[in-house]
């Protein structure tokens, strides 16, 4: 066993955590703030190979492992969150899906632009009723002639209107329940295809969440991802994957939280001492540094179980519900060391609180991965 | 255009310790990195490559270690990166260096230019440069904010800092340049370039032998400087606060300031 970073991965760690110290940190309180997306640093973060990072190079992506991938979404929501979950969708929901069930010219037309960052991608499964309860996609395809006709609203969707590349969920067959959803690749400016509503959010401000609407959307054939039938199944082995991104992005608001509170801690005075010398100061950052570790070492070892192609959903699942709650938790506590500075907006922890509430519910919510545990677990 | 480029892995900071015993530097626990000018350097070149074409090669002269500046150097767009390593050259004051790193260039083959940082944060003598170019030959111009090459890519206009305003100079090429940081602002290595450095292992290393060098210019016995004791300054002592009404202080503080000939009152 072996806990150390190889060369390549320490690498990646320092190049990520230098472009977001540099880069990301100083803006991403104005980000929140103007709940502006920040696409000149998509942009960078696209030119850096950051957007599809696992994508093998013939793909226009990478090539890198799945655990570097991890430290990527780590170290760039540990500066901002709301970024961290924009290059998440990119490469976990939008290229990992076309990647592994796209045609050749599917992944020629489509991938390659998402992985060298030249187009954004976005993941619509979530409508009005269908959140937790995916089964029930009341959009639905119609095939018509040499193509389909999509109809209904997904709500919810990270990226959406900023995104270029979108991966949607039909219903095809409403007859054959889970079999008869099907997935599918639309483009912005599809004939039909527009979005709704722009989400006014607690948290993660600066990443933007639309509704798309299809209303009698005309797509060709050749836009069907995978098998006719085979979304439901598309979409939950899509979101194994996401799932260990949402996880790193926990994890990156996590330890953002413990470090300002230990700089906090040894820089604010109480009582003729810095607090950082307080028995309760320090039961509760060393609390925080243990979580915070725990959750690391979980999403590390869902990274090393794709990357090693061994079964992930439950450790995806795991790393993801224990770094969530860890996020909150520390996050809360972050605030508690910071006192009444904590709950102004000088001090950044209010926006690590405020952002880290959607990992808990977002790509499954704690109920959710609970539920996928107990199923892989109660055999 | 055939573009080298110099560097340097330094410990990452600019505040060095210097163990009071030994008197050399502390290192333990210090991060290395490329010195923060060669990083620019390296910025330059590569900008040069993708404007003129031709290929960019990166030397360091070090241990072991300073492959991982190199490693980075080629993650950045390097096309090939020499560690110019060998117990030899131990020892080596700038006079060596600047030799060991004249007959690397050299080994390079067919050059246009040759780009160093202006001077490195561990021991900022800002030697090297010039003393390259005196050893291979060729005009330098040190401490560039500009390098603009005619469009014929045969001479270079270089606009140079100085601390009361700029120079402004023209040469032929080849010829060697120092920069500063305000020159350019580096990319970050990419992704693919480290995935591709990590993979391939391609950055070489040169012994003495390589490079061809004269056993008597390098490391110890090619260095007539010799470093009779190094020692961290004593820290300054604390300034002097004046207090009271503003009228008084001002008064007080020229008084003083008077006293020590920083101005002059008539």
């Amino acid at each position: 066993m072996d806990f150390a970073l190889s060369k390549e991965q320490q690498m990646l760690q320092q190049m990520v955590r230098d472009f977001a110290q540099k880069e990301i940190e100083p803006i991403a309180s104005d980000l929140d703030k103007e709940g502006r997306f920040p696409e000149e640093i998509i942009k960078k973060l696209g030119e850096l190979g950051i957007m599809g990072m696992t994508v093998p190079k013939e793909y226009g992506g990478a090539g890198a492992d799945t655990v570097s991938y991890t430290i990527a979404i780590e170290e760039i929501s540990r500066a901002c969150a709301s970024t961290g979950i924009a290059v998440s969708v990119n490469n976990s929901l939008a290229c990992f899906p076309i990647l592994a069930f796209g045609t050749e010219p599917q992944r020629q037309r489509f991938l390659v632009p998402l992985a060298r960052g030249e187009k954004l991608g976005a993941f619509g499964l979530t409508e009005p009723s269908a959140g937790s309860d995916a089964a029930m996609q009341q959009t639905v395809a119609v095939k018509k002639g040499d193509g389909y006709v999509v109809n209904g609203i997904k709500h919810f969707i990270t990226n959406a209107s900023r995104a270029d590349t979108y991966i949607v969920f039909a219903m095809e067959d409403r007859t054959k329940g889970t079999r008869g959803i099907s997935a599918f690749i639309l483009e912005k400016g599809d004939p039909g295809f527009s979005f709704g509503t722009i989400e006014d959010k607690l948290g993660i401000r600066a990443s933007v969440t639309a509704e798309l609407i299809f209303e009698d959307c005309r797509i060709p054939a050749d836009r069907l991802l995978g098998e006719s039938g085979k979304g439901f199944k598309i979409a939950m082995s899509t979101l194994d994957g996401g799932r260990i991104g949402v996880a790193s992005q926990a994890l990156g608001i996590a330890q953002a939280a413990l470090d300002r509170s230990i700089r906090f801690a040894k820089e604010r005075e109480q009582f003729g001492k810095p607090i950082a010398a307080l028995g309760a100061i320090q039961e509760a950052i060393a609390n925080m540094a243990t979580e915070v570790e725990a959750a690391r070492m979980l999403v590390r070892y869902a990274a090393w179980c794709k990357d090693t192609k061994r079964p992930y959903t439950a450790p995806a699942a795991m790393a993801k519900l224990f770094a969530s709650e860890t996020a909150m938790k520390v996050a809360t506590k972050a605030i508690q060391v910071h006192g009444g500075y904590g709950y102004m907006k000088d001090y950044p922890v209010e926006r690590y609180f405020r952002d880290a509430k959607i990992t808990e519910l977002y790509e499954g919510t704690s109920e959710i991965q609970r539920l996928v545990i107990a199923l892989n677990v109660i055999k | 255009m055939n573009i080298v480029v110099c560097i340097k892995q330094v410990p990452d900071t600019t505040d060095v310790k210097i163990d009071p015993k030994t008197g050399t530097l502390i290192r333990e626990g210090v991060p290395s990195i490329i010195n923060p000018d060669d990083r620019h350097a390296l910025e330059e070149g590569l900008r040069l490559k993708e404007r003129f074409g031709g290929r960019v090669v990166v030397l360091s002269m070090g241990p072991p270690q300073a492959m991982d500046a190199l490693m980075e150097a080629k993650a950045m767009g390097a096309d090939q990166c020499y560690l110019i390593s060998d117990r030899a050259f131990a020892g080596a004051d700038t006079l060596a260096t600047s030799y060991s790193l004249m007959k690397s260039v050299q080994a390079v083959g067919a050059w246009d230019i040759v780009i160093c940082g202006r001077q490195a944060i561990d021991g900022d003598t800002a030697q090297i440069g010039p003393q390259m170019a005196e050893a291979l030959g060729v005009p330098h111009v040190s401490y560039c904010i500009e390098i603009a090459v005619d469009e014929d890519g045969k001479g270079v206009t270089a606009k140079r800092e100085l601390e009361d305003g700029y120079e402004v100079i023209k040469t032929k090429l080849p010829a060697l340049f120092t920069v500063i940081k305000d020159i350019n602002k580096p990319r970050y290595p990419s992704v693919r370039g480290i995935v591709s450095v990590c993979r391939n292992c391609d950055v070489q290393t040169w012994t003495a032998k390589d490079i061809a060098a004269s056993p008597k210019m390098i490391g110890l016995n090619g260095s007539p400087t010799q470093v009779a004791r190094t020692f961290a300054p004593e820290p300054k002592g604390q300034g002097v606060v004046l207090k009271g009404e503003p009228e008084a202080v001002v008064k007080e503080l020229v008084k003083r300031l008077r006293e020590k000939n920083v101005v002059r009152v008539r």
